[in-house]
C-alpha cells in the first residue's frame, strides 16, 4: 500500500507549496486597492477609520486599518519594516523612525509627489515638519507628510482647584493662590498639596505621571523635566559629543526633580504608567492633574466624570533653564515594499486637503495644518485648543536617529532603574547613559 | 537461480523478522518514514543553528541592509561575558529558577502525597488543579496584571483581607523587592500541578509490600516516609526539577506580560533581555553570540544533572 | 473486613482530601476571576473593593468583537432605539460601533496555525516514530537525543535565525511559514510520544500479520495505527495545545495577516484606557477549548507533560 506514502509526500509538497503561493501571491495592483494603514491603537485613530469611509467612497479603494497599541507599537512596526513585510501600505509611525526608515530605504521619498500635488511643508506647522517629515533634519527631504501633531502637556481638575476651602488651605500653606503652576516646582507643590488629601470622601494624589518600562513610557515624561532644567542631547556646536551635556549638572537636577516627583506625588502602583493607565487615574478621580499627550484633551472633554468644565489644560511649566515640552505625534508615510505604492499616494493627497484636515481637527484628531491651526476660531474653538498651540511652540524631541531604538532602550533602563527601582543616584544613571549612547554612535561610525 | 535471488534477498533484509520479498525493504520503508522528520528538523533547526553561529562572529544587523557585514571574531562573546548587566539578568533568571523549584516542589509533593490518599473524588480534583499549567501562558499572565493591580487587583484585596495591610499600600509588580516575588508566586499557580503529576506517578510506583514490610519491622511513619518514600521517589522529583529548570531557563512568555522585565531591571530574565537586543536593538550578530552562550549553558547544566540523574536511577 | 497497613484511615483521608479541595480552590479563583470579569460591565471591572455580585452584562463580549470610537455630538442626538441591540450597548457607553474587531481572524488564525501544524507533527511522527521503534535505524539513539534537543533551546535565540531564513522566503507573518515552524517543534514530542506507544504493542501482532501475507504498509496501517490510535489522538492534542499557547515566536514572526490569538489578547485595548472586560471576554473565549482538552487527555497527561518519560 504506498497511498500512505503517496500522502505524506503530498502533504510535506503542500507545505512547501504554500510557502511558494505565499511569497507570489500578492503581486497585483489593480484599480481598486486595498489598502492597509497602520498606527497605533487609541482614539484617533478610530475616529481616523470613521473620516476614511469618505476616502473609499471617493476613490473605490478600500480601506483596511492594523492598530497596535502603543506598548507595542514600535516593536510591531519595526519588525514588519525589517522583515520586508508587505502588511502595511501607509504608516503612521512615530516620530523618532524616520531617520533608519529614510536611510534603509523602507518609506517612500515623498518630495516629487508632494511637488506634482501642490502639497507645501510651509502649510504644516515648522516644528511638525521637522519633527515628523525630514530626514535628515532641517534638510528638504521629505518621508512623511505630518499627520498628528501631538505633545505632552497637563490636565488637571479644575472643579478642585476652584474649590475656595482647598484654595484658602493652598494659600495659608504656600502664600500663593491654587492656580496653574507656572514652573515645575510650583507643579510639585500642588502635587504634595493633593496627595492623600480627602476629596468627596475619596483618598487622592497628586499627579499622575510616565513611568511606563516596556516601550518609551518613562523617556516621553521625564523629558519633559531634563529640558527645562537644562538637559541637551549633544553639544549645539559639536554633534554627537554627550558627556557634559546629557549628564550636565542641570540635567542630573532634572532627574532628581523627576524621582521626587515620582516619590511625591504619584498614586500607588503607577510604576509602569503610560497614557492609558494614566487616563484611567485621572478618569476615575484619583489624581488631581495628569501628565500626558494632548490627543486624550477630546476624551477628557467628552467624559462624563470629570469633562465638561472639570479639566483644565495647561503646557509643560517653565524649569531653571527654559521651557520646553516633548513632542509625540506622528507623519504618515508610505511603505517602500508595499504593492499599492499609487493608491497609497492618493490617500496621502486626500488627507492634505485643507477642509479634511478641518474635519481631522473636528472629530478629534490633531491636525498640523497652519489653515486650520492658525484659522481665527481656532483657539476658542475648544477648551485645550490654546494650550495645544502653546505647547506645539515649545517642543523637542528624542533621537530620530537610525540607531533610535538602541538610544532608547538604555535610556529607558537606567530612568526606570533610578526613579522607580531607586537603584543609585541621578548622576550615576546619566553617566551611564553617556556611556551607551557613546557605544552606540561608536558603533554607528559617527563617533 | 530465482531460488539464490529470493535467498540473497532475504538476507539482505536487515531485520530479523521474515519479510516478505514483496513490496520495499524494511530499510528503504525505514528510511521513507524517517527521512521527511530528519529534513524539517535539519531544515528548522539544525540549519538555523548553524546559521546562529556563523552570524555571532560577525556585527550583522538587521536593520541596516546597506552595511557591509564584516568579521569580528570572538569580540561578541567578550563584550558580552564582560558586560556587568548581563549578570544581573543571569542572577535574575538564577533568582527565578531557584525559587520556582523549591516552592513547586515542596507544594507539588505535598499535593500528590494528599491525594496518594485516595480519598473519594480525587481524580476530578486532581484534573481540576491542572488546569492552569495547560493555559496560555502569555494569556493568562497578562491577566494576572489585572489581579495584581494595587487598587483594583483580586490578589491584593485578599492578602489585604487576610493581613490586614491597604491593599493600595503594596504593588507586586511595580516594587523592586516585591516583583521576583510576583513572577514566582504565578510560576508556582501555573507549573505546581506538574510536578504534582509526576510526584503522585512516583508515589503510585511504590509497591504496598515495601510498606507491609517495613511496617512488620515496626518501623515508625515518620522513618518509612524517610527510608522509603523519599528515596524511591527523589529519581521522580529530579526528573520534574530537570523539566521545570529547562523551561524556566527558556521563560518568556509570563514573565514578558507580568512586568516586562521591570522595575528596573529587577526581572529582566535572560529571554527578555536576548529579545531586547535582538528584536528591539536589532544587533543581530551580538544577539547571536548570547543565544549560543544561553545553548551552551542549558546544553551543559542539563547533561551533567542527566548524569547525576541517571547514577540516581540506578541506585 | 480486610485491614491494610497501607490504605489510609477516613481521619487521614478527610484531611488529605479537605487541604487538596481548598488548594484546587484558590488555584481555580483567578481563572474564575477571568470569566467573571468578561461579564462586568468596564465600572464593575475596576471596581474597589473587587466586586464579587454584579449585574452581568455582554458588554465586554461585544466589545472584543468590535471597533468604536466616540460618538460624535450630531450622532449622540439622533435616536437609537430602532439600531441593533449591540450598537444600542456601545451608544449606551457613549461610543459607536464602526466596524468589526481582529479578534475573530486571530482566533481563526489560531485554529489554522494550530490544527494544521499538528497534522503534519503527526503524519510525520508517526511514520518516523514507527521507524524508530520497529527497524534498525542507524545512531537511532542519538537521532533521538538530538530530536529532543530542539525543545530545550529558548524559542527567542531559535527565533534569531528563523526570522533571516522567512524573511529571505518570503514566509515572515504567513500561515504556511507558522505551520512549518510549529511542525517542526511539535514534530519532537510526536516523535517521542508516539513511539512509546508503538514500543507498547506487542510487535507479535504484526508478524502475525505478515505471516498473513500483509506488506510492511498494511501491517503498520492496518495493525498497528488501530492499536496506537488512542495514544496518537492524546499526542495530536498536545501538540495543538502547544501550537495554541504559543507566544514567543508568534509576537516576533507574526504580524497583521498570520498573528494568533496570543500575541493579540493581551493587545485589546478600548476606548480611552484599557478595558478588562473585553480582555477577559476574549481569554475566555480562547480558554476554555484547553480545559475541555484537559478533560479529555487525563489518562495520557502525565506522558504528555513529559515527553513520555514517566508513564503511569
Amino acid at each position: 500500500m504506498k497511498t500512505k506514502l503517496m500522502n505524506s509526500a503530498a502533504a510535506i509538497g503542500l507545505l512547501f507549496a504554500g510557502a511558494v503561493v505565499a511569497t507570489t501571491a500578492s503581486t497585483s495592483s489593480a484599480q481598486a486597492a486595498d489598502l492597509t494603514l497602520c498606527w497605533a491603537a487609541w482614539d484617533p485613530a478610530n475616529a481616523l477609520v470613521e473620516m476614511s469611509k469618505e476616502f473609499e467612497a471617493q476613490s473605490g479603494h478600500n480601506m483596511s486599518f492594523e492598530f497596535v497599541p502603543w506598548p507595542n507599537f514600535a516593536d510591531r512596526m519595526l519588525n514588519e519594516l525589517n522583515s520586508g513585510g508587505k502588511l502595511c501600505d501607509l504608516l503612521i509611525g512615530d516620530s523618532q523612525w524616520i531617520g533608519g526608515a529614510a536611510e534603509n530605504g523602507q518609506y517612500v521619498k515623498l518630495n516629487e509627489f508632494f511637488d506634482s500635488e501642490g502639497i507645501k511643508m510651509e502649510d504644516f506647522l515648522p516644528a511638525t515638519v521637522t519633527g515628523y517629515a525630514e530626514w535628515p533634519k532641517n534638510t528638504p527631504n521629505y518621508y512623511a507628510l505630518p499627520a498628528y501633531a501631538d505633545v505632552v502637556g497637563w490636565t488637571y481638575r479644575k472643579d478642585w482647584f476652584s474649590r475656595p476651602d482647598i484654595q484658602a488651605e493652598f494659600k495659608e500653606k504656600y502664600g500663593r493662590d491654587l492656580d496653574v503652576p507656572a514652573t515645575l516646582e510650583e507643579l510639585k507643590e500642588i502635587g504634595e498639596f493633593f496627595q492623600g488629601r480627602e476629596i468627596d470622601g475619596k483618598k487622592v494624589y497628586g499627579a499622575a505621571i510616565y513611568t511606563e518600562r516596556g516601550s518609551e513610557g518613562i523617556t516621553m515624561g521625564v523629558t519633559n523635566a531634563l529640558y527645562n532644567y537644562g538637559f541637551q542631547y549633544e553639544n549645539p556646536d559639536k554633534p554627537y559629543e554627550l558627556d557634559g551635556f546629557v549628564n550636565s549638572q542641570g540635567a542630573v537636577e532634572g532627574l532628581e526633580y523627576y524621582k521626587a516627583m515620582y516619590d511625591c506625588c504619584t498614586p500607588p502602583g503607577a510604576s509602569d504608567a503610560y497614557m492609558s493607565q494614566n487616563i484611567d487615574a485621572y478618569k476615575s478621580g484619583q489624581v488631581a492633574m495628569q501628565m500626558n499627550f494632548a490627543f486624550i484633551w477630546p476624551g477628557v472633554e467628552a467624559d462624563p466624570n470629570v469633562g465638561g468644565g472639570k479639566s483644565g489644560y495647561f503646557a509643560n511649566p517653565a524649569g531653571p533653564a527654559g521651557q520646553f515640552a516633548q513632542l509625540g505625534g506622528q507623519g504618515i508615510s508610505v511603505v517602500a515594499n508595499s504593492d499599492n505604492k499609487d493608491a497609497a499616494l492618493e490617500y496621502i493627497k486626500w488627507f492634505a486637503q485643507p477642509d479634511v484636515q478641518q474635519k481631522w481637527w473636528d472629530v478629534g484628531g490633531a491636525s498640523a495644518m497652519r489653515a486650520v491651526v492658525e484659522a481665527p476660531g481656532f483657539a476658542s474653538s475648544q477648551p485645550y485648543a490654546q494650550t495645544f498651540l502653546d505647547s506645539m511652540a515649545i517642543v523637542k524631541d528624542f533621537w530620530a536617529e537610525p540607531s533610535y531604538a538602541s538610544l532608547l532602550l538604555p535610556m529607558q533602563e537606567r530612568i526606570h532603574n533610578y526613579v522607580v527601582a531607586g537603584g543609585g543616584t541621578a548622576k550615576e544613571a546619566l553617566d551611564g547613559l553617556v556611556k551607551e549612547w557613546d557605544e552606540v554612535f561608536e558603533d554607528e561610525g559617527k563617533k | 537461480m530465482s531460488n539464490s535471488v529470493i535467498d540473497r534477498a532475504a538476507r539482505a533484509t536487515p531485520n530479523a523478522m521474515a519479510t516478505k520479498v514483496r513490496g520495499l525493504s524494511d530499510r528503504a520503508i525505514a528510511w521513507i518514514f524517517v527521512a521527511p522528520t530528519i529534513f524539517i528538523l535539519l531544515a528548522i533547526n539544525i540549519f538555523p543553528l548553524i546559521w546562529t553561529i556563523y552570524l555571532s562572529f560577525t556585527n550583522f544587523r538587521v536593520n541596516r541592509p546597506n552595511n557591509a557585514v564584516e568579521w569580528v571574531g570572538l569580540r561578541n562573546y567578550e563584550r558580552i561575558l564582560g558586560d556587568a548587566d548581563i549578570w544581573i539578568t543571569m542572577q535574575a533568571t538564577a533568582h527565578f529558577l531557584i525559587w520556582t523549584i523549591i516552592c513547586q516542589v515542596l507544594i507539588g509533593f505535598t499535593l500528590a502525597y494528599l491525594i496518594n490518599k485516595k480519598f473519594r473524588g480525587n481524580d476530578l480534583w486532581t484534573t481540576i488543579i491542572v488546569f492552569p499549567m495547560m493555559l496560555s501562558p502569555a494569556v493568562v499572565g497578562n491577566f494576572w496584571t489585572f489581579l495584581y493591580q494595587p487598587q483594583i487587583g483580586l490578589f491584593n484585596y485578599v492578602i489585604g483581607f487576610l493581613t490586614g495591610a491597604d491593599p493600595s499600600s503594596f504593588s507586586m509588580i511595580g516594587e523592586v523587592s516585591l516583583a521576583p516575588w510576583a513572577i514566582v508566586i504565578v510560576d508556582t499557580w501555573m507549573w505546581t500541578p506538574f510536578v504534582m503529576l509526576i510526584c503522585l506517578a512516583g508515589l503510585r510506583s511504590i509497591p504496598d509490600s515495601i510498606y507491609e514490610a517495613a511496617e512488620c519491622d515496626r518501623a515508625s511513619k515518620w522513618r518509612q516516609f524517610w527510608t522509603i518514600t523519599i528515596p524511591m521517589i527523589l529519581p521522580f522529583l529530579m526528573l520534574a526539577v530537570l523539566f521545570r529548570g529547562i523551561e524556566n531557563f527558556k521563560m518568556f512568555d509570563l514573565v514578558v506580560q507580568l512586568t516586562g522585565g521591570g522595575p528596573g531591571n529587577t526581572t529582566t530574565l535572560t529571554s527578555i533581555d536576548l529579545k531586547r537586543e535582538a528584536f528591539e536593538k536589532w544587533r543581530t550578530g551580538y544577539s547571536s553570540a548570547y543565544a549560543v552562550i544561553l545553548f551552551v549553558t542549558v546544553f551543559g547544566l542539563a547533561s551533567i544533572y542527566v548524569k547525576a540523574l541517571n547514577k540516581v536511577k540506578q541506585r | 473486613m480486610s485491614f491494610s497497613v497501607t490504605e489510609p484511615s477516613v481521619r487521614q483521608k478527610w484531611i488529605a482530601g479537605s487541604l487538596v479541595i481548598f488548594y484546587a480552590l484558590i488555584t481555580m479563583l483567578p481563572l474564575l476571576w477571568i470569566v467573571a470579569t468578561g461579564f462586568k460591565s468596564s465600572t464593575d471591572s475596576i471596581a474597589y473593593p473587587p466586586k464579587i455580585l454584579f449585574q452581568p452584562t455582554v458588554e465586554g463580549y461585544v466589545n472584543v468583537f468590535t471597533t468604536q470610537t466616540r460618538l460624535s455630538a450630531e450622532l449622540a442626538e439622533q435616536p437609537h432605539d430602532d439600531l441593533p441591540w449591540y450598537e444600542q450597548l456601545a451608544r449606551n457607553k457613549g461610543n459607536t460601533i464602526v466596524g468589526a474587531s481582529r479578534y475573530s481572524e486571530r482566533f481563526l488564525n489560531s485554529v489554522i496555525i494550530g490544527f494544521g501544524s499538528t497534522f503534519f507533527a503527526i503524519v510525520l511522527g508517526t511514520a518516523a516514530a514507527y521507524a524508530f521503534s520497529r527497524f534498525k535505524v542507524p545512531l537511532k539513539d542519538d537521532l533521538l537525543f538530538f530530536i529532543l534537543s530542539t525543545r530545550m533551546m529558548p524559542p527567542i535565540a531559535v527565533a534569531i535565525p528563523i526570522f533571516l531564513m522567512f524573511r529571505n522566503l518570503g514566509l515572515n507573518d504567513t500561515h504556511a511559514g507558522m505551520i512549518l515552524l510549529y511542525t517542526a517543534i511539535n514534530l519532537s514530542l510526536a516523535v517521542w510520544l508516539i513511539n512509546g506507544f508503538i514500543d507498547e504493542i506487542p510487535i507479535e501482532y504484526e508478524e502475525a500479520a505478515l505471516i498473513d501475507g500483509y506488506t510492511r504498509f498494511q501491517a503498520f496501517y492496518k495493525v498497528v495505527l488501530p492499536q496506537a490510535a488512542t495514544g496518537i489522538a492524546s499526542t495530536a492534542i498536545f501538540c495543538l495545545i502547544f501550537a495554541w499557547n504559543e507566544y514567543a515566536l508568534a509576537v516576533l514572526l507574526t504580524s497583521g495577516t498570520a498573528q494568533t490569538a496570543p500575541p493579540f489578547i493581551p493587545t485589546i485595548i478600548g476606548v480611552g484606557g484599557q478595558d478588562w472586560p473585553a480582555v477577559a471576554a476574549g481569554a475566555t473565549i480562547f480558554l476554555v477549548p484547553v480545559m475541555v482538552f484537559t478533560i479529555l487527555l487525563r489518562k495520557h497527561l502525565l506522558r504528555g507533560i513529559t515527553f513520555g518519560a514517566v508513564r503511569k
